[in-house]
Parts: C-alpha cells; sequence; structure tokens
C-alpha cells in the first residue's frame, strides 16, 4: 500500500496498478476511451478484494459508531447536561476531514485499517447521536404520560415506548451515516486503509475505465445500502405506513 | 521501479514514521531541508499560507459555484412545494459520491486544473444546498405565507421578505454541511494537480511525516475555523431577521 501512496505521491500516477500485471491493457489506455469494455470483462475480478476490504471497514466502522454513539444519546437522555458538550463534541470530531483525521491518528496508530476505521466510526458520531436524540425528543409526551401512567418505569418507558417510537430517527440516521461512510471509506486508501480507494490511488487519473469501476461500485454500494436500511426501518415501524395510507 | 520501492521499504523498516507534534510544528513556522527536494527547503509559515490561501480560494470557488447551481432550484422547488422527491433523491444520492473517484474522474475527464476542480467540488456542494433550500423554504408556516400574499406583496417578495429569513436556519445548515465537504474535498485536490494543504499530507516522501502531521492539523484547523465561523455567522444573521420580522 505504501507504494500506491508513493505512486499517487510523486506523480508517477497511471502505473503500477494497471500496468504491473499485464501489458494488453496499454492499448486501451491509449485510445483513451471513456469505458473500456474488454479491459472491464476481463480485469473486473481484481475488484473483489477492495470490495470486500471497503464493506468490511464501513460495516466495522459503522457499527463501533452505532455503539458508541447510541450509548452516548442514552446517557444524555437520561443526563440532558451532557446533550450540548456531545453535541459539540461529535461535532468537531464530524468536520475534521477524513483525509487529515487519518493522519493525525498516524502518530498513535500508525498507517493501516485500524487508523481508518478510528477516523471513519469518529465520522458516523455525530450525525447518529443527533438523530437518536431527535428522535427522543419527537416522542410525544402525552404516551410518555400514558405509559407512566400505567405504571411503567423508566426503563420500561425507554425500551418499550421511546425506543420504538424513535426508531424512524435513529434509522434515518444510521442511513445516512453508512451511506456517507462508504463514499468517504474511499479515502481510506490515503491511510494504508485498503477499500475502493486503492485500485483508483494505484491506477491514477488517467485511466479512467478504472476510475469508472472502482468509482461505481462504491457509489452502487452507498446507494444499495440506503435503500436496504430504508426498507428495514419501513419493516421495523409498521404503524408509520398504517399512519400514511 | 523495483529497487526504488524496495529503498523506501527498506528506509521505512529502518526508519519507523516518528511523526510528532512539535515536529509538525516546526515544519510549520520554519522551512526544513528535504531529502527529495535538492538541498530545496520545505514547509515554513509561507508555504503554509500559500497553500491555505489556495485551498481556500477553491473553496469559495466552488461553494460560490454551488451556490448558484443549487440556491435558485432549491429556493424556487421550495417556494412552489413541488419536486420533494427531486430534492431528496439529489440529498440522497450526492451523500453516495464517492470523492476521491469523483475528483479522479473529473480530473480524466475534463484535465487538471482550477476550473476543473472547482467543478468537481461544486458538485459536492450541491445536494447538501438543494435539499436545504427546499425543505428550509417548504416547512415554513404556510399561515405566514399567506398573510404575506394578503398583505399584497409578490411571490418574490414573499420569498425575499417572509420565506428566507424563516428559513436561516435551515439554509445555513445547507450551507456549512456544503463548505464542509468542499474543504474537505479540496484537501486531495493536489491528485488533481492544484496544490493545496492536502500536498503535505499526500507527498509524504517529500514533506517527511512531520509535514504529514503538520498538513493533518493545519487541514482539521482551517475546517474547524470555517465551520465555526460559519456558525457565528448564522446566529447574527438569524436573529437580524428575526428581529426585522415584526417590524
Amino acid at each position: 500500500m505504501a507504494n500506491g501512496v508513493l505512486l499517487a505521491a510523486t506523480g508517477e500516477v497511471g502505473k503500477g496498478f494497471i500496468q504491473e500485471r499485464s501489458s494488453d491493457t496499454l492499448p486501451c489506455q491509449a485510445t483513451d476511451k471513456l469505458f473500456c469494455w474488454e479491459w472491464a470483462s476481463e480485469h473486473i475480478d481484481r475488484y473483489a478484494t477492495p470490495t470486500l476490504q471497503h464493506l468490511e471497514l464501513v460495516a466495522i466502522s459503522v457499527l463501533i459508531g452505532f455503539i458508541v454513539a447510541f450509548t452516548l444519546a442514552l446517557l444524555a437522555h437520561r443526563h440532558h447536561w451532557l446533550q450540548p458538550p456531545l453535541l459539540a463534541g461529535t461535532g468537531v470530531l464530524y468536520t475534521i476531514p477524513s483525509v487529515a483525521f487519518f493522519f493525525l491518528l498516524l502518530p498513535l496508530t500508525g498507517r493501516g485499517e485500524d487508523t481508518a476505521i478510528i477516523a471513519l466510526s469518529a465520522y458516523t458520531l455525530q450525525i447518529i447521536f443527533r438523530n437518536t436524540m431527535v428522535g427522543f425528543a419527537n416522542v410525544p409526551k402525552a404516551v410518555v404520560d400514558a405509559a407512566r401512567g400505567m405504571g411503567q418505569t423508566d426503563r420500561q418507558i425507554l425500551w418499550r415506548v421511546e425506543l420504538p417510537l424513535a426508531t424512524p430517527e435513529i434509522f434515518a440516521g444510521l442511513q445516512v451515516a453508512t451511506v456517507s461512510t462508504v463514499a468517504i471509506a474511499t479515502l481510506a486508501a490515503f491511510a494504508g486503509g485498503g477499500g475502493l480507494g486503492e485500485p483508483i490511488l494505484k491506477g491514477g487519473i488517467s485511466f479512467k475505465t478504472n476510475l469508472i469501476i472502482a468509482g461505481g461500485i462504491a457509489f452502487l454500494i452507498a446507494v444499495i445500502l440506503g435503500l436496504v436500511l430504508f426498507a428495514v426501518q419501513r419493516f421495523l415501524t409498521p404503524w408509520q405506513r398504517a399512519r400514511q395510507a | 521501479m523495483a529497487t526504488r520501492e524496495a529503498g523506501v521499504i527498506g528506509a521505512l523498516l529502518l526508519n519507523p514514521p516518528l511523526a510528532s507534534i512539535q515536529g509538525a510544528i516546526e515544519f510549520i513556522f520554519t522551512p526544513q531541508t528535504s531529502n527529495v527536494t535538492g538541498g530545496k527547503t520545505v514547509g515554513g509559515i509561507d508555504q503554509v499560507i500559500e497553500l491555505t490561501l489556495s485551498q481556500l480560494e477553491l473553496t469559495v470557488f466552488a461553494l460560490a459555484l454551488s451556490l448558484v447551481v443549487a440556491m435558485p432550484i432549491g429556493l424556487y422547488l421550495g417556494h412552489r412545494g413541488t419536486g420533494e422527491l427531486f430534492a431528496t433523491v439529489i440529498g440522497n444520492a450526492g451523500r453516495a459520491i464517492p470523492e476521491l473517484a469523483l475528483i479522479a474522474f473529473m480530473a480524466a475527464l475534463i484535465g487538471v486544473g482550477v476550473l476543473n476542480l472547482t467543478i468537481a467540488l461544486a458538485v459536492l456542494g450541491i445536494p447538501p444546498l438543494l435539499t436545504n433550500a427546499f425543505v428550509g423554504i417548504h416547512q415554513v408556516d404556510r399561515a405566514a405565507v399567506d398573510a404575506a400574499r394578503g398583505m399584497g406583496m409578490t411571490e418574490f417578495e414573499i420569498l425575499r421578505k417572509v420565506e428566507i429569513p424563516l428559513a436561516i436556519p435551515t439554509l445555513f445548515a445547507g450551507i456549512r454541511s456544503a463548505t464542509i465537504a468542499i474543504v474537505a474535498t479540496a484537501t486531495i485536490a493536489p491528485i488533481a494537480g492544484v496544490l493545496t494543504l492536502g500536498d503535505f499530507i499526500i507527498n509524504q516522501n517529500v514533506y517527511g511525516d512531520n509535514g504529514v502531521l503538520a498538513g493533518a492539523i493545519l487541514v482539521a484547523l482551517l475546517a474547524l475555523t470555517l465551520e465555526f465561523g460559519l456558525a457565528s455567522l448564522q446566529r447574527r444573521l438569524t436573529s437580524k431577521g428575526l428581529k426585522l420580522k415584526p417590524a
């Protein structure tokens, strides 16, 4: 991976990933076609590993981000004074550009997947935390009062009333976080984290077919995961559909 | 090629990356000698200022372009209350665009340079601006709009004097998201031929590990400064707008 970074860094892009393995790709690059079907159909298999790495980066980062942000949201729900500092803190993490974040971690965690995962999950915190808080805030006061009147404890109210009613917002946060993370994970290659950014960095900006395949796969993953999470949310909150109908 | 790589890997094994905050701060303020530029110095406050200005310039151009494209459409659709699906789809699709692929592809398609990067970065700014403009205007209390219409305001006056002031928080949230997305992605502009602060980060072999860390610190500070600046601007504009409204 250091190889890829250095190639991009010294401006000798367009070499390595494409040329090191087969010389028969040269005509395709030379003709400067927008998309080279022959090359694509022959070499599509080399995107399998980056794609799997990409999915792994996203899955682990969003999972960690969700666990941390959700826990923080539960804490802030119980202790309201925690809300402003947590919003500000996650906001700062969200604002730091991911490329910078990867390299701020450099002295601590070095280059590699761990660094990428830490930065990517830190990025999701703000979105998930804020959406969860909005979800709690949108729960009608009357419903909580009714639950309390029925003798439910705070814990029961939280798990049986507030969380189910906040599900749409929580899932919306999860969806936005996942889709953004898929897109941003292409930058993980700068930090040696692999993923679909790696073929882009190694292939350089001169070979469009490579850019379209790698970028296209990342875009498709983002769109598909977004739709899947939307479908899951609809499935989990049938009362919303009933209200709309 | 192979020997150089072997050399680089060997060097990394012998001297593991040891970036330090002190080293990075030194790099920011005083030029350092680099072993690949043939005795020329790198870093130092002059180069830092130059690259910061370059990144800001790129950000401002791209933000201006995305504002010009997205705002009229978002405001118009929000005012008419139509095109909700369009605004939502644009907003969601925009989030799914992989930045690195976009920058690289635009550079491959139309060449490297400031103009092309401006267009590529504007593509990232348009979705949040358009969606927030639509949502902000659309959610303005219809009673306020009807009252304005009843007072004889034209459609344009309603937009300018009623809907936009009331939508300022949402509009600004869009501007902030767009700015952050653009300035963050402008960090990788050096791969498409425009030197920004990201050059320190991407060209580790020129600037060294202290340069990389310095670049990361500077980029983070730049983004945070813009975010806080826009947030305080938003607070000012909001209070003014709401104060002016009853008058």
